[in-house]
């Protein structure tokens, strides 16, 4: 299997606070891969690194066999720094989280964002941008308008096969909760990723509305031909689905694994899974 | 689908008879008449404030310099129009002596057709926006706001300052440059500048830009270049702006930095404010209704004794800030709020009425 995502040695230091310590971990293409930890462990501070929001202290993120971000402590960092692995990353590369996207990277947020004043149709629309090839001029006087077309094809079979073409027009903040972080993803979708970036996607979901997330994710991976790597914390959805676990706690990778292995780790119980009272 | 074409063409409809009524007005109306002048002015607002929209209302950037880009505007089109036997009188504090001893009048010694010097006027005002933008974009909010207000009033001092005499007559007025007669040209450029601006709303262009403002996280991270689609919205803002400016000139036949203040930025972005942010056909109704209010029908509150006592020259100032007052505090969504007029909009306004009304009966 080829890895698709790679992170080396990834320190992410705010001030004297180091969020994230030192953290390699792979995905492959195909997989479905979750990070799980307790609050605070510092998952979404490694999404944000991987997107491109945050530069990372220390460490390389590679993408398809590329490394597309790197960097080390420097200014006022290289006093301060308090991580591992000083010396051995010497280049600075940095990339916005556009650029990022257009690589094949798309993400969703923890806490909803969708375009308020945009109906759902619209919201997906939006992301179709990205690969457009009409220019200011042509886009203006309507002389792309088969891309335009085109454009909109797409999404409406995209709404299509994720099940909110019904309510294609109405405003994305008016739907149901459950469906709009359906939305997201469609709309990540619409950006034509090869990786998925899920951050927390049943989150504030009932039972019901998580076993149909479950089936949804596994999905899309197979319609979309996507590699997905999400942040959760509903364990059943995370053990039911996830091909390989990553487990950090303090920014620090504690363990890895098949679902079985990491579920009957002692480090991971003890930090996170917890044992339940009555036994 | 039958339907929304029948509404298109309505509202094409409306459109046409509206340059009818121009057209006839331009015939039947004498120049001096302050019906015309509110129909000019009106069209070259509705320009500037529809430019303000772009920025403020569809991309959420905040900006102040829009007087600064009129006046860029403004000076570059009288500078390069003003006919070059006039500019000895023109500039007469700025004279230079030529190789054969003739004395010249600036330092701009030639002068372009009157629709290129338009476009040169959209053109100069976009590349100041580009110069302006560079730093000013990477930033967050209201630094904005406070660059472009700060860019427009040193715009105006530079423009009174007798180093650059040669170019902007120092403190003095430029005049005698050519001006549109009748109220059609300014309708039609301005309609012309107004429509490019629409279509560029409803490209993707445009929803990237509703992208931006709504949030401007999800829009990076769904690969829009943040900076590189400020940067377009803020320079074709400007450039319009610029035309805007342009305009202005030839409304007021003779033009100087002075009447370009923060005050006049400030009145545009009321125009946009009353008209609703975020939508276009508010900003050109607003523009229309502010002049009409301002230069016309609050005239009679300037004579003497039509309330004894109260009723005097300026009074008029007074009753206007109040009525604005009024609006900015109660009325905060505008005319149109985000919405666009539209003839299909009122039927189903008139429909979900009459269905009301229906209900109320039972």
């Amino acid at each position: 299997m080829n890895t698709l995502l790679k992170l080396d040695d990834i320190t992410m230091q705010f001030g004297g606070v180091v969020a994230v310590n030192n953290l390699s971990l792979e995905v492959g293409e195909g997989e479905i891969v979750s990070l799980i930890g307790p609050n605070g462990a510092g998952k979404t501070t490694a999404f944000n690194v991987v997107t491109g929001v945050y530069e990372p202290t220390n460490g390389r993120v590679s993408f398809q066999g590329k490394p597309i971000v790197e960097s080390f402590p420097r200014g006022k960092m290289k006093k301060l720094y308090a991580g591992e692995n000083t010396g051995v990353y010497k280049r600075r590369m940095t990339k916005t989280p556009d650029k990022i996207t257009a690589l094949g990277i798309a993400r969703t947020f923890q806490n909803i964002r969708l375009f308020k004043s945009m109906t759902v149709f619209e919201n997906v629309l939006v992301a179709t941008h990205l690969r457009r090839k009409s220019n200011l001029f042509t886009a203006t006087f309507m002389l792309d308008h088969k891309e335009e077309v085109a454009m909109r094809a797409k999404v409406e079979s995209l709404l299509e096969e994720v099940g909110l073409l019904d309510v294609k027009d109405e405003l994305a903040t008016s739907l149901p909760y459950g469906k709009q972080r359906r939305l997201e993803i469609a709309r990540a979708l619409a950006t034509d990723p090869t990786l998925l970036l899920l951050d927390e996607p049943a989150a504030g979901m009932n039972p019901q509305e998580t076993d149909e997330l479950t089936a949804f994710i596994r999905y899309i991976r197979d319609k979309f031909k996507v590699t997905i790597f999400m942040i959760e914390h509903h364990m059943n959805l995370v053990m039911d689905i996830s091909d390989r676990i990553y487990v950090i706690d303090f920014g620090k990778l504690i363990a890895k694994g098949t679902p079985e292995e990491v579920q009957n780790n002692e480090v991971v119980i003890k930090a996170y899974l917890g044992v339940s009272e009555d036994e | 689908m039958k339907n929304k074409r029948k509404y298109t063409w309505l509202d094409i409809g409306i459109i046409v008879l509206l340059f009818v009524l121009v057209f006839a007005a331009d015939r039947f109306l004498p120049s001096y008449d302050i019906k015309a002048k509110v129909l000019q002015k009106g069209a070259v607002f509705a320009l500037i404030a529809v430019s303000m929209n772009l920025l403020n209302g569809f991309t959420g950037l905040f900006s102040l310099g829009q007087a600064g880009f009129m006046l860029l505007g403004a000076y570059t089109y009288a500078i390069f129009t003003i006919p070059v036997a006039d500019r000895v009188s023109v500039y007469k504090y700025y004279t230079t002596t030529a190789a054969d001893g003739t004395t010249l009048g600036g330092l701009v010694q030639f002068t372009l057709p009157v629709f290129v010097a338009i476009l040169l006027a959209g053109a100069v005002a976009a590349l100041f926006a580009f110069l302006i933008g560079l730093p000013v974009l990477r930033l967050k909010s209201d630094y904005l706001a406070i660059a472009t207000l700060g860019f427009a009033e040193i715009l105006r001092a530079l423009c009174q300052w007798k180093g650059l005499g040669v170019l902007t007559n120092g403190s003095n007025q430029l005049r005698m440059y050519p001006t549109f007669k009748g109220i059609m040209p300014y309708f039609l450029v301005s309609a012309v500048c107004i429509a490019i601006i629409a279509l560029l709303i409803h490209s993707t262009y445009g929803r990237a830009f509703k992208a931006i403002r709504d949030d401007e996280v999800a829009a990076e991270a769904m690969g829009i270049n943040l900076t590189k689609h400020k940067m377009i919205s803020f320079v074709t803002s400007s450039f319009f702006a610029g035309i805007g400016g342009a305009l202005f000139a030839m409304y007021q036949n003779t033009i100087q930095a002075k009447p370009f203040t923060t005050t006049l930025t400030y009145e545009i972005l009321l125009i946009v404010v009353i008209g609703g942010i975020g939508s276009l056909s508010g900003s050109v109704i607003a523009s229309f209704l502010y002049i009409a209010c301002s230069e016309w029908w609050m005239r009679f509150l300037d004579t003497d004794g039509v309330i004894p006592g109260v009723t005097r020259n300026g009074f008029r100032l007074v009753v206007f800030s109040a009525v604005i007052m009024v609006i900015v505090l109660f009325f905060r969504r505008g005319i149109m709020g985000d919405k666009e007029f539209s003839t299909a909009r009122i039927a189903r306004f008139a429909a979900s009425h009459k269905k009301n009304k229906k209900e109320a009966a039972k």
